[in-house]
């Protein structure tokens, strides 16, 4: 069974469109990294305007969420490549793509941040104004390393779950792995050989990724029991 | 050093401290007793402004601290200034609140480096001889997580005593330890009372309050019921109440 469907494989078909699909996978991956860049840096101001004291900003910060959530991210990346020219914002392809991706993983990251920051007792923004910092740098110094260790497992969920969303990105035309394999697979009729190559493609730096994740949250262990500096 | 004016503090609609008026000179140890619930604690954190006072004055080293009241409104000094006087009392809680991700050393030097200002090579200097004064000086490279409650509770006493505080506030700093491992952090407090630190208290430890206090204050309900040397408060109180306490707590 297997080997009939191995046979199925078309080494033809690899040859010819191999190269196009590793462009498409680099792409994905370029994607991948500049979002995930962008969210990791820019969420965290988003988790301090969302507990800011002040009421506008507050609800500013809310409402950008809230809508963020609200709505498929299909739908967001179309918004902004199809409708945004209307207004003024002419983006390419890929630059839309890193907007829509950003705006929408950063809203969703800044809910993770806020909770970690939310879970450093408030002792610890005691202890520090004891010792005499002012809330700024008891921020800085105190209470986000301590909030970084906390959240790290679930950016690290995230940091997967976008390379795998990055795949959305064909709506607006960005030639990233998946609509390759589409375009190719519709021109050629090799649905079988071309979707598994896409999907093995995909695994072979998926894979990687998420065991790099996994030594991640072993390594920046939130209950300071096994670093020990010798 | 301290002196507290008639200061009220309510949570809402619950009156915690009703109006305590409070004078504590340099070089004086003064142990806070009192039921739970009795605003003893409360009453310590308005002295460093971890709790905002509802009305009354704060005097520390003869300055007026934290806010100014101007036409019955108050008026929040700027952070920098709460800061400053902040600064000047050191101050031990009960869980220890150490800094996690920082070894004992690093907990030692952080208030002095990005409280004070002080180069890192000199905190370095100064926290090295702190730990070595709570007989730590081994313990330097060692995370909080590593540590007994007993020693972590004397690293948060070296971390405060190396912004050279001119004042120490305890807040119940042997409450969360083991029996066994309270001795070696109350041994650290009488050394520091014998090198004439003036020290607020909140203590449920009787022995320890009789032998290094110089004052004794017995507060209840959130108010000041009895106060003077240990011999008369914790051995001839004449108020009902502190009779009561001291009854309730010997059993």
């Amino acid at each position: 069974m297997v080997v009939r469907y191995m046979e199925l494989l078309n080494l033809d078909v690899i040859r010819e469109y191999g190269g196009v699909l590793l462009q498409g996978l680099a792409i994905t991956v370029a994607l991948t990294l500049i979002v995930i860049a962008i969210a990791l840096v820019l969420a965290i101001p988003v988790a301090l305007i969302r507990m800011s004291p002040n009421f506008l900003l507050r609800t500013i910060g809310s409402i950008y969420v809230e809508v963020i959530r609200g709505t498929p991210l299909l739908l967001q990346l179309a918004y902004i490549y199809y409708v945004m020219p209307g207004f003024g914002l002419n983006l390419d392809p890929f630059a839309a793509a890193i907007l829509g991706l950003s705006l929408n993983y950063t809203a969703y990251m800044s809910e993770v941040y806020r909770g970690g920051i939310l879970a450093v007792p408030k002792h610890q923004w005691e202890a520090a104004a004891t010792v005499g910092m002012t809330k700024t740098v008891a921020f800085y110094r105190i209470i986000l390393p301590q909030a970084l260790r906390i959240v790290t497992p679930t950016l690290g969920n995230y940091f997967i779950s976008l390379f795998k969303d990055t795949a959305l990105a064909s709506v607006v035309t960005v030639q990233e792995l998946t609509f390759t394999g589409q375009i190719i697979s519709a021109r050629s009729y090799q649905y079988f050989t071309i979707y598994t190559v896409t999907g093995i493609l995909y695994l072979s730096v998926g894979y990687p990724a998420a065991l790099f994740v996994r030594w991640l949250e072993k390594r920046v262990d939130s209950n300071y029991r096994t670093r020990r500096p010798k | 050093m301290i002196e507290l004016i008639d200061i009220h503090k309510s949570f809402g609609p619950v009156e915690v401290l009703r109006g305590i008026s409070l004078s504590i000179s340099a070089g004086e140890v003064v142990c806070i007793v009192g039921p739970s619930g009795s605003g003893k604690s409360t009453l310590l954190r308005c002295i460093n402004f971890l709790e905002q006072p509802t009305s009354g004055t704060i005097l520390i080293d003869g300055e007026k601290a934290y806010y100014d009241v101007t036409g019955g409104v108050k008026k929040i000094r700027p952070e920098k200034d709460v800061a400053r006087i902040r600064r000047k009392l050191g101050m031990v809680f009960q869980d220890f609140a150490l800094f996690p991700h920082l070894t004992a050393i690093g907990n030692v030097i952080e208030g002095q480096i990005y409280g004070l200002g002080i180069p890192r090579t000199e905190a370095l200097k100064r926290a090295v001889s702190m730990l070595e004064r709570v007989g730590l000086g081994d313990h330097g490279s060692q995370y909080p997580a590593e540590l007994s409650g007993g020693q972590k509770q004397r690293v948060a006493i070296a971390r405060s005593l190396a912004l050279s505080p001119k004042a120490m506030l305890f807040d119940e700093p042997t409450s969360a330890l083991d029996p066994e491992l309270v001795g070696e952090v109350l041994d650290v407090m009488k050394r520091l009372s014998g090198d004439g630190m003036t020290m607020v208290i909140v203590t449920h430890e009787m022995a320890f309050a009789r032998e290094v206090a110089d004052r004794v204050i017995f507060v209840d309900r959130g108010k000041i019921i009895e106060e003077g040397s240990p011999d008369v408060v914790l051995d001839h109180p004449e108020h009902e109440r502190t009779k009561a306490f001291l009854a309730r707590i010997r059993r």
